[in-house]
């Protein structure tokens, strides 16, 4: 039953469906200094489309198409985007807020006092911490779930 | 014999969960909350962000999260370890 | 309506299904299920202790006025708390095909003879 994938009517929903999830994924890392969200949640959101995408199609249907080496690269790429966000402000504190209420084009306007509607380009530091380790635990969730499946059946097999 | 004592130590112990729960304080009376309420009238000034509880995460307590994020690298490397290819001679459990 | 402590029992009922689960059966994957439960019953006793009675979500986006909010605090704790089951979760069941590799079984009374 994995080499195949399943049944017809699972992998054309699939086809349609997967898409849009990884767009709503996304937006949840974005927005995760204004609405309910941020970088764990979207990220959690992302790889569960994978694991969609890798239970419809078995392992079989994805194995030209992926590179697992590109996938460590990437958690290792958002792990050190991390810590240096983390070490950039190291003149006045460790994690110290370098780019709020700054003024700078990079995520520096203020806000608002009191309830209002959200100011995207607000935040400091905080937006890109949320896509380092959105990208973080993307990459981890899925390297986890491709690496089980593989060396699971190939065993079995021998 | 062994089942009867795992019974009984089991009882125990949800006998005494049961009557903590049902002795803590009223739900939903702090008891302590000025850090909280520092956080919450201030984010918006010093952080900037709508987000209490994202700016609690990533700038208030960002120490936390560091500590996370090095858990979570350490359980990806592990799982993958486990799952590796062995080379042509090499067995589980030998040392090389 | 006064619910009074009935969310705390609830949170401490999970943590003893969760023990019963992990006594009294000889499966290993229904042992992993029921270290999962104890994790889910402790995530949910630490955000119910943030709670204000009528409180509204501690986000200024749209946010309705003059109410007050819930403590942020313990659902920043909560989220870590999250991750790192995932993470031990993922670990276990790891062990679990490992085990089943080289002893050809999952009971747990039968894993105490060591083999080949």
């Amino acid at each position: 039953m994995n080499e195949q994938g399943m049944s017809v009517i699972v992998r054309t929903v699939t086809r349609l469906v997967y898409g849009l999830v990884i767009v709503f994924g996304f937006y949840v890392i974005m927005h995760g200094h204004l609405t309910p969200g941020g970088g764990f949640q979207g990220g959690a959101i992302v790889a569960s489309a994978f694991a969609l995408l890798l239970v419809s199609f078995g392992a079989a249907g994805l194995k030209g198409r992926l590179n697992k080496h590109l996938l460590q690269s990437l958690e290792e790429v958002g792990a050190l985007a991390f810590l240096g966000l983390a070490f950039a402000g190291i003149g006045t504190a460790f994690f110290y807020n370098l780019l709020a209420n700054s003024g700078s084009f990079l995520f520096g306007a203020s806000v608002p006092i009191g309830p209002s509607a959200g100011v995207l380009n607000a935040g400091g530091t905080v937006p890109l911490m949320n896509w380092a380790v959105g990208l973080k635990v993307l990459t981890g969730i899925a390297s986890i779930v491709i690496v089980m499946l593989i060396g699971a059946r190939k065993e079995e097999t021998e | 014999m062994r089942k009867v004592a795992l019974l009984v130590a089991f009882l125990f112990v949800s006998a005494f969960l049961l009557l903590a729960a049902t002795s803590m304080r009223p739900f939903g009376v702090p008891n302590d909350a000025a850090m909280d309420d520092y956080f919450i009238a201030n984010a918006q000034a010093e952080v900037a962000a709508n987000n209490v509880v994202t700016a609690v995460v990533f700038d208030y307590r960002g120490f936390d999260t560091l500590g996370e994020a090095t858990v979570l690298f350490a359980a990806v490397v592990g799982v993958l370890t486990l799952f590796r290819k062995l080379k042509d001679d090499e067995q589980w459990g030998e040392a090389r | 309506m006064n619910v009074g402590n009935f969310p705390f029992v609830i949170a401490a009922l999970l943590v003893a299904f969760g023990l019963y689960a992990l006594l009294f059966k000889r499966n290993l994957i229904k042992m992993v299920i029921g270290v999962s439960l104890v994790e889910t019953g402790v995530n949910l006793f630490l955000v119910m202790l943030g709670y204000r009675s009528g409180g509204v979500a501690p986000i200024y986006t749209y946010a309705p006025e003059a109410k007050e909010m819930v403590l942020p605090t313990p659902q920043a704790l909560t989220l870590t708390s999250i991750v790192i089951g995932l993470a031990t979760t993922a670990l276990l069941l790891s062990f679990a095909v490992f085990v089943h590799r080289h002893y050809g079984t999952l009971d747990v009374r039968k894993i105490k003879e060591l083999r080949g």
